[in-house]
């Protein structure tokens, strides 16, 4: 059988596909009940009202069940809030290479951190523009680059 | 309201309602991002009710969840504020409701945050973060309605003169509360009244103060929305996508 950590680990995200659940750090622990044996994911979402939660749960208990753990319960905690400073470096890099800009580090949670340069990523120039804060997801932001006209996605800062 | 039960229960039913009347907007907005943007405030907003509504029911011990409160209550039974159950109006309206609305759940989520009851901290801690980019968000319309083109500042001031009264119901003291809504309303006032000026909109003065929702006294627009909200649920009990 498979670790259970590392078959949980491999679960992409349901809507940007190009990371996993593990690299966007909305995977907290993968345990075993001491009593059962049972493997127990805990999972935070994005955001609250995420809609991508139901399909990362089934994702896991499916990829538990091909790595040999069919009864694996999934729990879904809120604290501590997740933030995009759990965005590991190398889950960084992917929604770099995908066209979604990476976010810059966060303020102190009880103010709108100030977005103070966005790096296009296609071109690199830093001469961009927000054109929304809110995006195709809960956790992007749509801008546009003013060197080489591209529209993209910006995964802000929270 | 009392005790923890009735706090949550409305908090989460203003999130739920809120919910609702944005997600009014999805393929109405006046551009597309804008259509993005409060479909996903919405979200953010149904996230939140969720959250609450779900631990509300644990906190009342009778076997309710969400979906029972959400959908098998009917409109005296809500305990939102009437602020959030008010049409959504034209666009002014719309961002001056959720600019009050904000200016009050970012400093009451912030306050949660901090309270002894682990859940509702929880939930704080979180959802402020989202508040947050919400208050950014209708703050900088109001700014750019009311510092706008004559017409569009005539709308912003008649939206806030139409909607000014309903915030006040939001700070009524209830000491017993875990956060008395009455200590919030200094951040409210420190986050509103600079975007009032640079919009440069006439802050009403204090008149009628309509009141009643937290006590399940409601306009009849509530009645309307939940019709709208429940009729599936209600004729197909239980029903999955």
């Amino acid at each position: 059988m498979t670790d259970p950590r590392a078959a949980v680990a491999a679960v992409v995200d349901p809507e940007i596909r190009v990371i996993t659940i593990d690299e966007l750090g909305i995977l907290r622990a993968v345990d075993r009940d001491r009593e059962t044996g049972r493997v127990v994911v805990t999972i935070t979402p994005t955001y609250t009202g995420c809609p991508a939660m139901d399909v990362i749960r089934d994702d896991i208990r499916r990829a538990l069940a091909v790595a040999g753990y069919p009864d694996a319960e999934v729990r879904t905690v809120f604290s501590p809030a997740w933030s995009t400073d759990w965005i590991s470096e190398g889950g960084r890099a992917k929604l770099a290479a995908a066209g979604i800009a990476p976010p810059g580090p966060r303020g102190d949670g009880t103010a709108v951190p100030l977005t103070l340069a966005v790096r296009c990523p296609r071109c690199g120039s830093p001469e961009t523009a927000q054109v929304s804060r809110f995006g195709s997801t809960a956790c992007k932001a749509l801008w546009r680059c003013r060197s080489c006209s591209e529209p993209f996605d910006h995964l802000k800062a929270l | 309201m009392n005790g923890p039960f009735d706090f949550t229960l409305a908090l989460g039913d203003d999130a739920l309602v809120a919910a609702q009347r944005l997600g009014e907007w999805a393929t109405r907005a006046p551009e597309m991002e804008e259509d993005i943007a409060l479909a996903n405030i919405a979200l953010d907003q149904l996230g939140a009710a969720r959250l609450l509504l779900s631990y509300a029911g644990e906190l009342e011990g009778a076997g309710r969840d969400e979906d029972a409160l959400a959908y098998l209550r009917d409109d005296r039974e809500f305990r939102n504020c009437l602020l959030v159950e008010l049409p959504n109006g034209d666009f002014a309206v719309t961002m001056v409701k959720l600019l009050l609305l904000a200016a009050y759940q970012v400093p009451l989520y912030t306050a949660l945050a901090g309270c002894s009851d682990e859940r509702l901290a929880a939930i704080g801690a979180k959802a402020r973060k989202e508040s947050a980019y919400h208050l950014d968000h209708s703050a900088l319309w109001v700014k750019r309605l009311g510092d706008g083109t004559d017409e569009s500042h005539r709308r912003a001031q008649a939206a806030l003169d139409q909607i000014w009264p309903y915030h006040h119901e939001l700070f009524t003291a209830d000491p017993a509360a875990p956060v008395d809504p009455a200590t919030l309303r200094a951040d409210f006032d420190a986050a509103v009244h600079p975007v009032l000026a640079e919009a440069t909109l006439t802050r009403p003065e204090t008149g009628w103060t309509p009141g009643g929702g937290r006590a399940g006294v409601h306009t009849e627009h509530l009645s309307f929305l939940l019709a709208e909200m429940q009729v599936l649920h209600r004729a197909h009990p239980g029903a999955r996508w």
